[in-house]
Parts: structure tokens; sequence; C-alpha cells
């Protein structure tokens, strides 16, 4: 660090702190649908990025025709593509479910392969529709921009608006999971099936609703996604492994669990990129988790046995 | 003679009981390469070394419930230890008196490398790199082994880290590219202690040395399948707890067929360097581990035989069809994964089974008795897979 000062260092560790909480945000709101889907319920839902890759390309339309229909609303767009985002990728995990996840409670290793077959699908659909070539959405001018609160520190807009968002959803999946009739249903059925349905919960409606939910959240991950990098028919599942292994090392049915393996798993990256290449700090990041896992089955936080 | 259902299959003569593996060693002894030109032998016997890996899943996946989604990696590290044998012998000092530095293979060159790394030097010697081919995946996957199911880490969990393993792997071998040829692999593989591995002749012998040591994999499984070993392990797989409470340690079994497993996917990676001349890390990572899980779902988790021509039937189908409709293909072996998972879970095997039962009940209805015979079951919609299937949950 010749020739770097003090101040400068500084300024350098906060922007790559904020790097690696950018980094956490994304790998957070992939985890958190996962974390529903995977934690609650144990499904392996293999086709989980292609539902953010949903979302991202929901936002790519939304904001192509408001650009050319409507300009008065190209401020506005992307409010809009959140909620639309959220509720295309809610209507295909609704059929998904229906059609193929629930066939398969009983056989969890099958799950992962058929819905690897389904996300081969989807990105050939994405590749077909969209074109190979990755897209971007034309950013709200009131996201663009940085905010720079010293000299030398320059924190992106677009980056705070992601974990904002983060932040809001997290908060809502927690308020949806352990606060409303709902997550008790969903956590009743999850804890215990036979009992559940004996006091009158109808699982199958619940599993379905917890599936599509986890699929809507993806979705807008998908939109928040659009903000920071741009959109290939592959993009999601570039993510699928990472995000697994969040949440896996969480501790599979703890949301505090995930939210910090994510935190974890985004910062000790994006430190190990300021001191070597980016794909050596991947190798170092993934096989630590591996290492930690191998050593701690049962991930961070347990919350009950893992068998 | 007359076959009735309630033939027991051990009643049969050896040569009817072992016809599947005798008509699969002709069509890959005799008729293949009496039927196609050299080119399309040597695809042949490609997708014969996946068949190794395929067979490796039937042990691991099929019997013993472990479903691996790295065996591209033990695939990987056999055959990247056979390429950086022939790569040596291929950047002897007279050929590269070109470089900067000669004697050392050229990517390495081309990446400012200027002495050969420790972790290649051994394999300057044939008999070290042999023992490597099948010790370093065996060694690695008897780590992984031993740490996971010591824990009684199994199910969706194994398959998550193996998957995250094969990621690793493929991001280290394409990020090291002075050390491992990068993103291109290990090319230009030239002789084997002087023996030209490009020529007609040698295709031929490596088909054969090929297919000879594949049927002998098949044999290997066939043997441990019957032996009380082979009956432990389908108990585990379904009745874990009970095979534990019975004074077994389960751990030790499923540590030694993974181990099995790699050991053969890595002789299959060996023999894909020998046959195709080079190795890169597009064998390694997630998606080709997880094409090798759909060969062995095609032809059949339970069926050693079905392992080899699912590798055969779906490596022809994917370069049939990513060469005449690029666009289809994905689409199809999409449909292929979500069809062999709900409509035939138990593969080629599988439908073959029931055609044969459906036959034999055929039969039986034409002979008078008191009651109709049940329609033939289908391999259908919602038919609830067989017993045999069900119980992989229960690792979970």
């Amino acid at each position: 660090m010749d020739g770097m000062s003090f101040s400068e260092f500084g300024s350098v560790l906060i922007m790559q702190g904020f790097n690696g909480l950018s980094v956490f945000s994304v790998l957070l709101l992939m985890a958190l649908g996962l974390a529903i889907i995977f934690g609650q319920m144990g499904v392996i839902n293999m086709a989980h990025g292609e539902f953010l890759t949903i979302g991202a390309y929901t936002t790519y339309l939304l904001s192509v025709l408001s650009t050319q229909y409507a300009p008065w609303f190209e401020n506005y767009y992307f409010i809009a593509a959140i909620i639309v985002g959220f509720g295309v990728a809610f209507v295909i995990g609704w059929l998904v479910e229906w059609l193929m996840i629930r066939h398969l409670y009983k056989r969890p290793l099958d799950s992962l392969l058929a819905t690897w077959g389904l996300s081969l699908i989807m990105q050939q659909t994405f590749r077909s529709t969209f074109g190979p070539k990755e897209v971007s959405a034309t950013l709200p001018s009131w996201l663009m921009g940085s905010y720079q609160p010293k000299e030398g520190i320059d924190i992106p807009l677009n980056g705070l608006f992601v974990m904002a968002l983060t932040l809001a959803l997290t908060c809502a999946v927690a308020a949806l999971m352990y606060y409303s009739r709902w997550g008790l249903k969903v956590r009743a059925t999850v804890q215990n099936r036979a009992m559940a349905g004996a006091v009158g919960i109808d699982t199958a409606k619940v599993d379905r609703m917890t599936f599509a939910l986890g699929c809507g959240i993806a979705g807008v991950a998908g939109a928040a996604f659009t903000t920071i990098g741009s959109t290939g028919p592959t993009a999601g599942s570039l993510y699928i492994v990472d995000t697994f292994l969040v949440v896996v090392f969480g501790g599979a049915q703890s949301l505090l669990g995930t939210i910090a393996s994510a935190f974890s798993i985004a910062q000790t990256n994006s430190t190990l990129e300021f001191f070597m290449t980016g794909s050596m700090a991947k190798v170092i990041t993934l096989t630590t988790i591996i290492g930690i896992l191998l050593l701690r089955p049962e991930g961070l936080f347990r919350l009950r046995v893992r068998k | 003679m007359t076959i009735t259902p309630s033939t027991p299959k051990n009643a049969l003569p050896w040569w009817r009981a072992q016809l599947p593996l005798l008509v699969m060693s002709a069509v890959i002894l005799v008729a293949l390469p009496l039927a196609l030109d050299l080119f399309r032998l040597n695809l042949v016997g490609k997708y014969l070394t996946y068949a190794f890996v395929a067979v490796g899943l039937v042990l691991c996946w099929g019997y013993g419930g472990i479903l691996s989604l790295g065996q591209g990696v033990f695939f990987g590290l056999g055959g990247y230890a056979m390429a950086m044998f022939l790569k040596l012998e291929a950047s002897d000092p007279e050929s590269t008196k070109i470089q900067s530095t000669p004697g050392i293979p050229d990517f390495m060159d081309w990446n400012q490398i200027t002495a050969l790394p420790a972790l290649w030097e051994p394999f300057h010697s044939l008999t070290f790199t042999l023992f490597a081919i099948v010790a370093v995946p065996g060694f690695l996957a008897f780590i992984i082994g031993l740490a996971m199911f010591k824990r009684r880490v199994g199910g969706v969990y194994f398959s998550i880290m193996t998957q995250a393993i094969a990621a690793i792997l493929s991001i280290l071998i394409i990020g090291q590219q002075g050390y491992t040829g990068g993103v291109n692999g290990i090319t230009d593989l030239k002789t084997m202690l002087g023996w030209d591995i490009r020529t007609d002749s040698a295709k031929y012998i490596l088909y054969y040395v090929n297919a000879g040591l594949l049927i002998a994999a098949v044999l290997l499984g066939q043997w441990l399948l019957k032996s009380k070993f082979g009956k432990l392990l389908l108990a585990l797989r379904d009745k874990e707890e009970r095979v534990r409470f019975s004074g077994y340690d389960v751990a030790a079994f499923k540590i030694f067929i993974f181990t099995l497993a790699a050991m053969l996917s890595a002789v299959g990676g060996a023999m894909f360097t020998l046959q195709v001349g080079f190795m890169s890390p597009s064998f390694v990572g997630i998606v080709p581990s997880i094409e090798m899980v759909i060969f062995t779902a095609v032809g059949g988790r339970l069926s050693l035989v079905g392992a080899v021509y699912g590798s055969l039937l779906v490596n022809f189908g994917k370069s049939y069809f990513s060469e005449s409709f690029p666009e289809l293909w994905l689409f199809l072996m999409g449909g292929l994964f979500i069809a062999v998972v709900m409509l035939f879970p138990n593969g080629l095997a599988g439908l073959t089974d029931s055609w044969r039962e459906w036959q034999a009940r055929r039969r039986a209805r034409d002979l008078p008795r008191p009651t109709g015979a049940a329609p033939a079951p289908t391999a259908g919609d919602d038919t609830p897979p067989p017993s045999n299937l069900r119980a992989e949950g229960g690792a979970a």
C-alpha cells in the first residue's frame, strides 16, 4: 500500500465494504426465496435462478414499453416492475408446483433433477424470446448517480436502493413467517404435516402458496438485479450454487442464519477480491464454506437437528 | 421352456441371466465397430468414457441412494492426470525450442511461467500417472465421504455440497491458467511413451481398451451388487437407521461406494483424454456433472447395463440435435430430465422390465384362470414410483 495515505486507504476500505454489502443484498434477495422453498419446505428448486431471470426480463420489458409508449411513466416504471415481477414469478411458480413439484415431495433428489430440467427449458425459452445477448433496462433518473459523503468516497445510488429493497423485503418475509396467520400455517405444516392437516390446515394449498411466494420473491430479486447488472438468459443460474450454499451455510431453517451467512460470504468474497483475482477469491470463499460445513454440517444457526 | 412370472431369476442358466450384458458387449465390441467409420467410432468411444461415470452412479446413486452432482470432478481429475503426462511428453525441449523456456508446456510459456511447477514434476512418470489417475480422485472422494457420511450428512445436502465442489474445481482450473491451461484445457497431446495416439490404429486399440475396461467395470459392479455388500447397500438406501441399529457401520459402506464410483469416473476421464486428445474444464463443472446423472437416469438408475445405453443414447441425441436443431436441444434435454423423473423413474431398463412383465401377464391371462388378470401397469403419469425409489428422502 505504498504511496497511499491513511485516509485514502480508509476510503478504499469503505467502498470495498460497500461493494460487499451490494453483493450481500443480491445474495440475500436470492436466498430469501430459497430459504422459504428449501429451508421451510425442503424442496430443492434448481430453477430458482430462472425465476430471478423472469423478474429481470419483466423489468426490462416494462422499461422498453414505458420508453416507447409512455415516456411520462419512465421515472416510475421501476416500482411497477417490482410488483409485476413478483406477480409473474408468483403465477409461474404456482403452476410449476401444481404440475411438477407436488408429485415429488417424497423424492427430494428427483425434484432436484426435474427442476434442473425445468431450468434448462426456461433458459432456452429466454434465449429464444429475448435473444442470447444480454439486455439492460434503462434506469430511472433517480437511481443514477452517486452519493458522496466525503472526498474519495463514492457510493452509487442504485446500490443503496437495492440495499433498502433487500431490507424491506427481509422484514416483510420475517413478518409474514413469524407474525401472520399464514406463516403460522406454514410453520405448522413444516413441523408436522399430518397434525397440521388434522387441525384443518389445507397443507396442499399451503405448500403451493409457499412455493409460489418463494418464486415471487425471486422475481423481486430479479427486478432489483437489473439496477446493478445486465440480464442474459443464464443470469440466474450463475447465482444458484452460491445461493444454495448461503441457505445451507446459514442453517436451513433459520432466517437469521440465512442473513448472517449471506453477509459473511459476501464480505469474505469482496474483501478477498481486494487482494487477489476474482476467481481465486471465489475459490477460497467457497472452499472455506465447504470446509466449515464439513466440520459443522448443521450450518451457522441450528433450529433442529438435521438428519 | 416356459417362463412364468413366478420363475425366480437365479433359476435361469447363466447365459440367460447375463443376456443383457452379452448383448451390450456384442454391440460395443462387434456391431458398432463394424457399422461405423473411424470418426464415428471415436465418438462412440468418447461417449463410452462417460458410461464409466454412469456405471459408478448406478452403484452409488441407484443402489446407495447417494446422489453426487460432482462426478465431473473425478472424471476431470482422472482426465487431467492423463493429460499432464501426455502434455509433458509432447513438450520435450526439442519440439518446444522456440519458446522462451523450452521443455515446459506451451500454455505455461504463454503465461510467463519459467519453470515446471512442482505439481507437474511427478507426471513425467507413466507409473505415477496411472497410479494418480485412480488414487487422487479416490482419495478426494474418501475425504469428502469421510467428512460427510460420518456426520450423517446425506440426501440433498450431499448433492449440493458435491455440486459446490464441482464449481470450485472448474473455477480454479479456469483461473489458474498458467498451471492448468485455463479455459482451453490441456491440448495438443501427441504420444504416449512414443506411441502416437492420433493414428487410426491407435484409435482402434484405444477404443477396444476402453470397451474392455467398461465391461470389466460392469462386471465388477454386478459382482458387488450380488455379494452381501450389495444387499446391505440396498438395505441402507431404504432403511438406513435399521441397518445402523443392526450393528453395521453405515458410513463405511457409503464411503466405500462413493470412492469406488469416483475411481470409475476417473478411469473414464483418463480414457477420454487418450481417445479425444485433450482435456478441458468444460468436463469438470456443474453442467457436465449433472448431465452425467441424466445418462444414468435415462438408462435406468438400477441397471448397470442400462447406464451404458443411456450414455450412448443421450450423447447421440445431443450431438444430433445440437448440430441440426440447436434451439431444440435444451428443450429436449430439459424435457428429458423432467420425463425421466416423473414418468419413468427407472429409465429404459425400467421400461423393458415393465414390458416383460406386461407380456408375462398377458401370457398368464391367456391361460384359463378363475379371475381376470389386472390391467397391465403403465409407466404412466401419476402412478406412484416403484417402492425401491421411495426411500431416497430417508437420508435427507
